[in-house]
């Protein structure tokens, strides 16, 4: 598992160029341009299961979904910031990536760092050091539990008819 | 203890006697907005297979992103949306002959106080200026609203911006908020809603306060809100909407406030965003000089007939400098029409500048003015973020009409006053 590690603010323009988001609406395809103007060097090396660490305020600026959805397709298995922007938040617990706000843990984790999640108890490893991060709400799990937003209402709907 | 407006409104739309910061709730907003990402809505709606539109007369499109389109890409997308309003009979959608959403939402009395507005769009904190409670969200929430009429917010805490004293003469609601945001970081009212209020408030036009609301996402707040006043209800009335088509939400003289935040407008001078942060802010002074390519005039931010007036009032008898292109985007049809009417177009093409039509233009890189390797734009749009305008070794400065138009004139950037 290797570790991104980036700084403060980190926008949504730089995550998904603003170019692409009308021309590019396949996740796999997104997926080839995520972080395109913050680390080019991202999409060459970026495997499944790594990380994304970074400071405050991550996902700012548009509201581009898109910016979410790359980073999950890339095949990250978490973003641990300080802080998230609010609809890029919204937009991880709707696309199913897991966003772990955890300002301790963005400090402690270096790229050299072993991390480990423990997302049934809301608790992340840092080199052996276990650190509590607070709960996604009680009253929005349902999202999750039923795997993004809309695989959520699909099965909704579709037990409605039946 | 009292409560703020944004507790007020989601309490009341909640149908809960009081809520607090923190709390999550479920309401039907009066309108969900979205724009060219509405081809990219309805697939995701389609996705969830919900056959029908909750309610067609909450669902709000306005296509402004990229119009006319630039591609078969483009062409293609607005033809999705145009099957989709078709389809399903949507009463509530413009199309590209009628201007930037966040203009069209207010002009069109969308937005109005007490109501209760989402967009896939994170300028729809927009509405604020009128009153109104207005937020961002997803793609997949917007196509969630459209199958169900639901969404959830959690109650945010409130910062409260007193804005004292007078401006001087030059300075501008964007110096202000530049100023403003340029204090409290990209990140200052994150998670949170914002009241603008003060004596400098008290005499700002709508085009003003759409400024602040319009900008309250650069640093991170949910919603932007200002107190209706006589100047919101004039503003309604002139559109034909008396009170009785709305309903004012005030806060509590006693609210609790997470903090309070004084301004002293009389101190601040012109300013702007330096690259690629919004929070990067200086005085225009400390960067006078910095030769430029381009000059932006328009966008949600300030393509007001306000903001028209105040650029032609620079461009008047004077010439763009040969180095620049000067591009100026009225923000709607209306405004389009209004300046056509006081001669504002001829004024801005004997300068030297283009007037183009009506949408969001290149402020995010889709088209009609995309930036060079090493090009150097000032523009009175909202965000200069790397690769904002199409190119990412591009720079891109924030500022207000006046200083945009100043600088297209002297090739550099430079405040109206200091213009020669």
């Amino acid at each position: 598992m290797k570790i991104f590690k980036y700084g403060d603010d980190v926008n949504t323009d730089v995550i998904f160029p603003g170019k692409y988001t009308y021309t590019i609406s396949d996740p796999e395809e997104m997926a080839k341009h995520a972080l395109e103007d913050l680390d080019p060097d991202f999409v060459k090396t970026v495997q499944p299961g790594d990380i994304i660490v970074a400071g405050k305020n991550f996902g700012c600026g548009s509201s581009r979904e898109q910016a979410a959805t790359c980073i999950k397709y890339s095949g990250v298995a978490a973003v641990i910031a300080k802080s998230f922007s609010r609809i890029f938040f919204r937009n991880c617990i709707n696309s199913g990536l897991l966003a772990v706000e955890c300002p301790e843990a963005a400090d402690k984790i270096t790229k050299e760092s072993s991390v480990a999640i423990d997302r049934e108890n809301n608790r992340i490893q840092v080199d052996g050091e276990w650190i509590d991060f607070p709960p996604i709400p009680e009253a929005v799990r349902y999202i999750i539990d039923g795997g993004g937003l809309i695989p959520f209402l699909r099965k909704k709907f579709s037990e409605k008819e039946s | 203890m009292g409560k703020t407006f944004v507790e007020k409104i989601l309490a009341k739309r909640a149908g809960k006697p009081a809520v607090v910061p923190g709390e999550i709730v479920v309401v039907k907003p009066d309108f969900v907005m979205s724009h060219d990402n509405s081809a990219a809505i309805y697939g995701k709606f389609k996705q969830i297979g919900s056959g029908r539109v909750f309610d067609r007369e909450q669902v709000l499109i306005i296509l402004d992103h990229c119009v006319p389109a630039a591609s078969e890409k483009y062409a293609k997308n607005h033809q999705e949306v145009r099957s989709f309003v078709e389809k399903f009979n949507i009463p509530n959608f413009f199309d590209i002959n009628t201007g930037v959403c966040h203009q069209v939402v207010i002009e069109k009395g969308f937005a109005r106080p007490g109501r209760l507005i989402v967009g896939s769009d994170s300028h729809t904190v927009s509405y604020g200026a009128v009153g109104a409670f207005s937020a961002g969200i997803g793609r997949s929430e917007a196509a969630a609203i459209w199958a169900t009429g639901e969404i959830w917010l959690k109650v945010p805490s409130t910062l409260k911006v007193v804005l004292n004293g007078t401006p001087k003469p030059g300075v501008t609601a964007k110096d202000l908020m530049l100023y403003l945001i340029g204090k409290i970081g990209a990140d200052g009212a994150l998670y949170k809603a914002v009241e603008f209020t003060g004596e400098a408030v008290s005499r700002m036009t709508v085009a003003d306060r759409i400024v602040f609301a319009n900008m309250t996402v650069e640093m991170g707040g949910k919603n932007g809100y200002f107190a209706p006043d006589k100047t919101t209800f004039d503003y309604l009335k002139a559109r034909g909407i008396d009170q009785s088509g709305y309903e004012v939400i005030l806060p509590d003289s006693d609210a609790d406030y997470e903090q309070v935040l004084d301004i002293d407008a009389a101190s601040i001078s012109p300013q702007v965003a330096k690259p690629h942060t919004v929070d990067n802010v200086s005085p225009v002074a400390e960067v006078a000089g910095t030769k430029i390519h381009q000059a932006l005039i328009g966008t949600c931010t300030n393509g007001r007939i306000e903001d028209l007036r105040a650029a032609a009032a620079v461009l008047k008898g004077r010439k763009v400098a040969k180095s620049v292109r000067l591009l100026v985007f009225p923000a709607s049809m209306e405004i389009y029409m209004q300046a056509m009417k006081e001669g504002l177009f001829e004024t801005i093409i004997e300068a030297g500048g283009i007037v183009m039509n009506p949408g969001c233009g290149p402020c995010l890189g889709a088209h009609e003015g995309i930036l060079a390797p090493g090009e150097v734009c000032i523009s009175t749009a909202n965000r200069n973020f790397k690769g904002r305008m199409g190119c990412k070794t591009a720079s891109v400065y924030l500022a207000s009409p006046e200083t945009v138009a100043a600088s297209a004139i002297a090739g550099e950037i430079c405040a109206a006053e200091a213009l020669k």
